[in-house]
C-alpha cells in the first residue's frame, strides 16, 4: 500500500488499473478525459495490459463493452453528461444482457444551456436503466469504489453493469491523498472474471439479447433483471465488509455523520456532502442536533436501510442536485416512497435542490435549510420545494440579461434589416 | 465474368449441398434476403457470431429459437459494428492471454438491413472500418425500412412507392452509393451480390471468408411485401436486377473496383420496374414515359464507361 496525490480522475484509472481490466472501449468527453488519457498512456508504456479502442461515439462505446463482457472479458469504460445520454439506448440493453462491467460516470449539468460543471442530473437519467450506482464523495472512495463495483458487478447473484459516479470538476480535478493498494493484493480482491455461461465459444454456440413475443416472457427477464439489482443490496454490504478487511476502509451503502442522536437530517450524495459535514459541525457547535445521511448506494436503492435510518428522525431536508422537470428533486420523490406509510416514519420530508451546474452550496444554506426544516416540523407543514439561489445572484442574471437586451438592441439598430424581416 | 483462380466454385455443382440455416422462420414467403443468407451462411458455416441490428433479421431468432448453428447477439438499430467490435477485441483479447484454445475463435458477422447501414449505422460502420476490424458486414437491401412497414430509407431508388412515399412520383430522392461510400474507406472487401446469382454470391464470400480485416457485403434483397409482388416472383425479379444493370455485381479490392458479371445486351429497366407494385404508378393509370426514360437514362450512363 502506498500513499499518492491524485484527482478524482486518477482514482478512477488507478481503479481500472488495479482490478486488472481487459478492454477500455472510450471516447473524451470534459471532465472525464484525463481518465482514459492516463489509461491510455499506462497501456502504452507497458505499464499495464489492456486494450484501449477509441470508438466514434459513446453509444457505439457502450456497445462494444456490453459486447466484450458477454464475450467473456473484464471490461471499463468512463464518461460524463452528454454522452451519458447519447449512450441511453445501449445502457438499457447492455444491463439486458447481463454484461457485468464497470463505467465511471463523471457527472455534469446536461445541456441546455450547455455547461462544463457539475450536477447529477445526467446520472439521474440512468437511474433506471439496470446499471447500478455508486456514488463517490472522495477520491480515495472513487478508487475502492471501482474495485468494489467489479465484485458486485460480477457476482453470479447480480451480474449487472455498474457505474461508479464522482462529481466533475469537484472531485475530478481535485488532488487528494490515496491510499493505493498493492497491485497483487487488489487483484485478489477482485479475483478472476468467470463469465460462466455468459460467452462466446465456437464450441458452444449461444445466442444473447434475443427477441421475445408477448408481454409474459418480456416482463419475467425485466422482472429477473430487477430481482438481481436487488440482490445487489446483500451482496454490496459482503463485499464492503470483505473489503473493510483486506483495506481497512468501510464503504457502507449509507454513510451515516453525527446521525445517531440527531433530529434533523440532510440527507443528499456527492462531494457536496463534505460541506454538509462542515455545516454539521457548526450547527452542532451552536447546539442543533443535527446530522447527514450519504447515500453511496443508489441503485439498488437501500429503501430497509432508510427507513431503518430515518426512523424515529424529526424533520428530513432533502438536497437534490438534479432536477426532474415538473416533479422537482428525484432522490426526495424516492426517499418519499421509501419511506411512505412505514411506521415510524419522519413526518417531515423537505426537499431543496442545490448546487445545479456546480453552484457552491454555502454554510449559511445549510444553516437556513437546517431552519425552515426545524420550522416545518414545529409548525407542521411541508414547504414547497425550494430552489438554492440568492438575491445577489438574482441581481447578477438580471444584469447579464440587461446587457444581452442592449447588445441586441445595438445590433437591430445599427444593421440594415434583410427585407424578409419587415414588419 | 472474371474467373477468381483461387476460388472453389467454379460451377453450380460447387455449391454446398447441405444446408446449415434452419428452416421454419418468421420472414415473409419469398424474401430474397433469407434467400442471400442461406447461401452466406452455407459458406461462412456455424464457427461464426451473427450480431444484428434491428430490422426483419432480428426475428430470425425469438426466444427459445433460432435458426443459426453457431451464435447470435441483437444489438441496437445504429450500432452493430461496435457488438462486432466488442466480441472480436474481446476474443483477441483471449486468444492472446490463452484462455481459449484457437479452435474456439469465431468469424464475426454483423448483419443488418440497409436502414441501418446506409443511415443510422453508416457512423458506427465508418468507425469500424477505420479501426480496420476484421469482421464481416453483410447487409441485405430491401430498399426501405421493412421491419416497420417499408418507408423510404437512404437506399430506397427514385420513384419507388413506400409507405412514406405515395405520391404520383413516389420517392423523389435517389438510392445512396454505400459501395462506394464503404469503398473511398479502402477496407480489405467490398462486393454487391444478390441470391439469384448464387455462384458469383459464393465466390465472393468465399474471397471475403480468406481475408482480414474489414469485408463488406451488399446483397440486393427482393422483397415481395416491401416491393409489393407475388412471392414467387422473387428469383425472376432478381434476375431482372442484374440482367437490366439495376443491381450491378461488383467487387472492390487494393483499390480497385471490377465487375464481376457484365450483363450483355442489357434488358429495358421497365421489365423490372413493370413488376413490382412499388412502380405501378410508372405505367399505370397511364405511362410516364419521362420518369421511365429517366431511370434507363440514369443505368444507361452507370454503364457506358464499363467493359469488361
Ligand atoms: C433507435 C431505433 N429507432 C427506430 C427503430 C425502429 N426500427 C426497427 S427495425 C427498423 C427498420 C430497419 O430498417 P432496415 O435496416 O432496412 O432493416 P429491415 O427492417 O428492412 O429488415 C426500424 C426503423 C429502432 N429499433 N431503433
Ligand atoms: S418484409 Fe421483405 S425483407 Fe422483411 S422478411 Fe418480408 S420479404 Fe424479407
Ligand atoms: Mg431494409
Amino acid at each position: 500500500m502506498k500513499r499518492m496525490l491524485l484527482t478524482g480522475n486518477g482514482a478512477a484509472a488507478w481503479g481500472a488499473r488495479l482490478a486488472a481490466t481487459d478492454y477500455i472501449p472510450a471516447f473524451p468527453i470534459t471532465p472525464q478525459t484525463e481518465i482514459i488519457e492516463a489509461l491510455a498512456n499506462w497501456i502504452d508504456n507497458g505499464a499495464m495490459n489492456a486494450r484501449l479502442v477509441t470508438l466514434e461515439s459513446e453509444h457505439s462505446m457502450i456497445t462494444a463493452a456490453g459486447a466484450a463482457a458477454a464475450t467473456g472479458v473484464r471490461v471499463f469504460s468512463a464518461t460524463s453528461s452528454q454522452g451519458l445520454l447519447y449512450a441511453m439506448e445501449m445502457l438499457y440493453t447492455v444491463s439486458g444482457w447481463r454484461a457485468p462491467f464497470v463505467l465511471t460516470n463523471v457527472s455534469r449539468g446536461l445541456a441546455a444551456p450547455i455547461t462544463l460543471e457539475s450536477d447529477h442530473t445526467d446520472v439521474m437519467a440512468a437511474r433506471d436503466s439496470g446499471f447500478l450506482q455508486i456514488h463517490c464523495a472522495t477520491c480515495q472512495e472513487v478508487l475502492d469504489s471501482t474495485l468494489i463495483a467489479y465484485r458486485l458487478a460480477e457476482d453470479a447473484r447480480v451480474r449487472l453493469p455498474v457505474i461508479v459516479n464522482l462529481d466533475g470538476f469537484y472531485l475530478s480535478f481535485t488532488r487528494e491523498p490515496v491510499q493505493l493498494p498493492d497491485q497483487q493484493i487488489a487483484k485478489e480482491f477482485v479475483g478472476r472474471y468467470d463469465a460462466e455461461n455468459i460467452r462466446f465459444r465456437a464450441s458452444a454456440p449461444v445466442s444473447q439479447a434475443v427477441a421475445v413475443l408477448g408481454g409474459s416472457p418480456y416482463s419475467y427477464f425485466r422482472y429477473e433483471t430487477h430481482l438481481a439489482a436487488q440482490n445487489a443490496l446483500l451482496v454490496y454490504d459482503e463485499v464492503a465488509a470483505e473489503f473493510n478487511q483486506r483495506f481497512g476502509r468501510q464503504h457502507n451503502a449509507i454513510e451515516e455523520y453525527r446521525s445517531d442522536d440527531a433530529d434533523i437530517l440532510f440527507v443528499m450524495m456527492g462531494s457536496f456532502a463534505t460541506k454538509a459535514k462542515e455545516a454539521v459541525d457548526l450547527l452542532r457547535d451552536s447546539g442543533q442536533a443535527v446530522g447527514l445521511l450519504r447515500p453511496r448506494l443508489i441503485r439498488p436503492f437501500p429503501t430497509q436501510s432508510f427507513q431503518h435510518l430515518l426512523g424515529g428522525k424529526k424533520g428530513i431536508a432533502v438536497i437534490d442536485q438534479n432536477l426532474s422537470m415538473g416533479m422537482g428533486g428525484v432522490l426526495h420523490a424516492e426517499l418519499s416512497s421509501a419511506l411512505y406509510g412505514h411506521a415510524n416514519a419522519p413526518a417531515t420530508l423537505v426537499s431543496f435542490i442545490g448546487g445545479l451546474g456546480g453552484r457552491d452550496i454555502s454554510s449559511e444554506e445549510f444553516f437556513e435549510m437546517a431552519a425552515v426544516t426545524r420550522r416545518a416540523v414545529d409548525e407542521g407543514v411541508t414547504p414547497a420545494p425550494r430552489l438554492l439561489y440568492n438575491e445577489t445572484e438574482l441581481r447578477e442574471i438580471r444584469k447579464l440579461q440587461a446587457v444581452a437586451q442592449s447588445e441586441r438592441e445595438e445590433l437591430h439598430n445599427s444593421a440594415d434589416k434583410p427585407s424578409g424581416e419587415q414588419q | 465474368m472474371t474467373d477468381t483462380a483461387e476460388t472453389i466454385f467454379k460451377r453450380l455443382r460447387d455449391l454446398p449441398s447441405t444446408h446449415l440455416l434452419g428452416t421454419g422462420t418468421p420472414m415473409c414467403a419469398g424474401c430474397g434476403g433469407l434467400q442471400a443468407l442461406h447461401q452466406i451462411y452455407d459458406i461462412i458455416g456455424e464457427k461464426s457470431v451473427f450480431i444484428n441490428a434491428a430490422g426483419c433479421m432480428t426475428l430470425l431468432s425469438v426466444f427459445p429459437f433460432t435458426p443459426f448453428r453457431g451464435s447470435w447477439l441483437y444489438t441496437a438499430m445504429a450500432s452493430a459494428p461496435a457488438g462486432a467490435q466488442g466480441v472480436r477485441d474481446a476474443l483477441d483479447i483471449l486468444l492472446q492471454q490463452q484462455r481459449i484454445a484457437a479452435e474456439e475463435d469465431m468469424e464475426v458477422v454483423v448483419l443488418t438491413g440497409d436502414g441501418a447501414a446506409y443511415g443510422m449505422g453508416l457512423s458506427s460502420t465508418s468507425g469500424a472500418m477505420e479501426r480496420d476490424l476484421d469482421f464481416l458486414y453483410i447487409c441485405y437491401d430491401n430498399e426501405g425500412y421493412g421491419n416497420t412497414g417499408q418507408q423510404y430509407s437512404g437506399a430506397t431508388p427514385h420513384a419507388a412507392l413506400t409507405s412514406t412515399s405515395k405520391g404520383p412520383r413516389g420517392f423523389s430522392g435517389f438510392k445512396k452509393d454505400l459501395f462506394s461510400i464503404w469503398a473511398a474507406h479502402e477496407p480489405a472487401y467490398v462486393a454487391t451480390v444478390i441470391g439469384t446469382e448464387p455462384l458469383d454470391l459464393a465466390r465472393k464470400i468465399d474471397k471475403a471468408r480468406n481475408m482480414t480485416g474489414p469485408r463488406m457485403i451488399i446483397a440486393l434483397a427482393p422483397c415481395p411485401t416491401g416491393w409489393d409482388y407475388d412471392p414467387k416472383q422473387s428469383v425472376d425479379i432478381g434476375k431482372l436486377a442484374v440482367r437490366t444493370g439495376i443491381w450491378p455485381l461488383k467487387e472492390y479490392e487494393n483499390g480497385k473496383v471490377v465487375h464481376t458479371k457484365i450483363p450483355k445486351q442489357r434488358k429495358p429497366v421497365e421489365e423490372y420496374l413493370q413488376c413490382q407494385g412499388r412502380f405501378r404508378h410508372l405505367f399505370e393509370p397511364q405511362r410516364n414515359d419521362e420518369l421511365i426514360d429517366a431511370l434507363q437514362a440514369k443505368v444507361d450512363s452507370y454503364w457506358r464507361d464499363i467493359t469488361e
